[in-house]
């Protein structure tokens, strides 16, 4: 199924958690925020939020800046 | 040196350092020991997935204090959204407010600026607004529950000095929060006749980073403010216009 993940269209399983998908991109998981669908999910409920269609994922870190 | 109090801390030194445009983040720790610096700024963007191990906080030890910025926004509600992702990174809830949409000078929109603030200092952040030196915005901001207030001195990146050093003047003076000079200071005697003028702090980037050996620099950043801050102690002695001879008037070998 197609979700939305930093702007992008791309492909993932059905019933695809959000940790699932964070892990299977190989993301540091201590280091990084997710917004979906315009909501802020604490990391403590990753492993519980199963991907939909059409949902926009935000995944974002900390880079230089002043 | 007397400490620093401001939002959740104390701190000794009042230079304020950013992350940005160095040519190797791998210079940040040694930038940070030679600079003495305890504040650092970081901005939030989304994750590169060619790039996915890349991140800035590598970098940067655990006992700096993180003041994120909100870079990016250009209004008060992407403000407000980038503030709550940042502290749900986990580091702190401090954050620079910094709403611009303007792309030549980057100057930052006030009263954007001061909705944020609002919104933010209520859901318990500790505010820093970043803002050009305008003393009714600031005004508003007191109000509106900022830690202080972080006037500009010329556009982010110049290195162009303390251009509104006038209304830093002003907002020093009449504004009872500390004030933080933000953007524009270029040179360790910028920071230096900020901190004379009774600024709490300064924060800089672009003098450190667009300087041909960074970490010498941020060294003498350390030392300027920190001369600064003594002077203003200390007191500055009076302007003349004309000459007060510095020594005796009398007892001349010629007389």
């Amino acid at each position: 199924m197609k979700i939305v993940v930093n702007g992008q269209v791309v492909e993932v399983t059905e019933g695809e958690t959000l940790c699932g998908y964070l892990l299977k991109k190989g993301l540091p998981l201590e280091r990084i925020v997710v917004e979906l669908n315009q909501e802020i999910v604490r990391s403590e409920k990753w492993a519980q939020v199963f991907l939909k269609e059409d949902d926009h994922l935000e995944i974002l870190r900390f880079v230089g800046g002043g | 040196m007397e400490k620093l109090k401001i939002g959740t801390k104390e701190l000794d030194s009042r230079l304020f350092i950013g992350t940005g445009k160095y040519s190797s983040d791998s210079l940040i720790p040694e930038i940070l020991k030679k600079s003495g610096a305890q504040v650092i700024t970081v901005a939030l963007r989304r994750v590169d997935f060619q790039a996915i191990t890349d991140n800035v906080m590598h970098h940067i030890p655990q006992d700096v204090h993180l003041l994120p910025n909100t870079s990016g926004a250009r209004n008060a509600e992407e403000a407000v959204r980038i503030a709550r992702l940042a502290r749900a990174m986990g580091c702190g809830d401090w954050i620079k407010i910094e709403v611009i949409s303007d792309n030549k000078y980057l100057l930052p929109d006030g009263y954007e600026t001061i909705k944020a603030t609002e919104i933010l200092a209520q859901e318990g952040f500790q505010v820093f607004p970043y803002i050009s030196p305008d003393l009714m915005v600031a005004r508003k901001l007191v109000q509106a529950g900022a830690q202080a207030v972080m006037p500009l001195g010329a556009p982010i990146g110049t290195n162009r000095g303390l251009k509104t050093k006038e209304l830093i003047r002003i907002l020093i003076e009449e504004i009872p929060l500390p004030i933080i000079v933000d953007a524009g200071i270029g040179k360790p005697s910028d920071a230096c006749e900020a901190m004379e003028m009774g600024a709490a702090a300064c924060l800089l980037n672009t003098a450190i980073a667009s300087s041909p050996n960074p970490v010498i620099m941020a060294q003498a950043f350390g030392e300027a403010v920190r001369a600064g801050r003594k002077a203003y102690l200390a007191g500055l002695g009076g302007v003349s216009d004309s000459a007060l001879a510095s020594s005796p008037l009398t007892g001349f070998l010629h007389e």
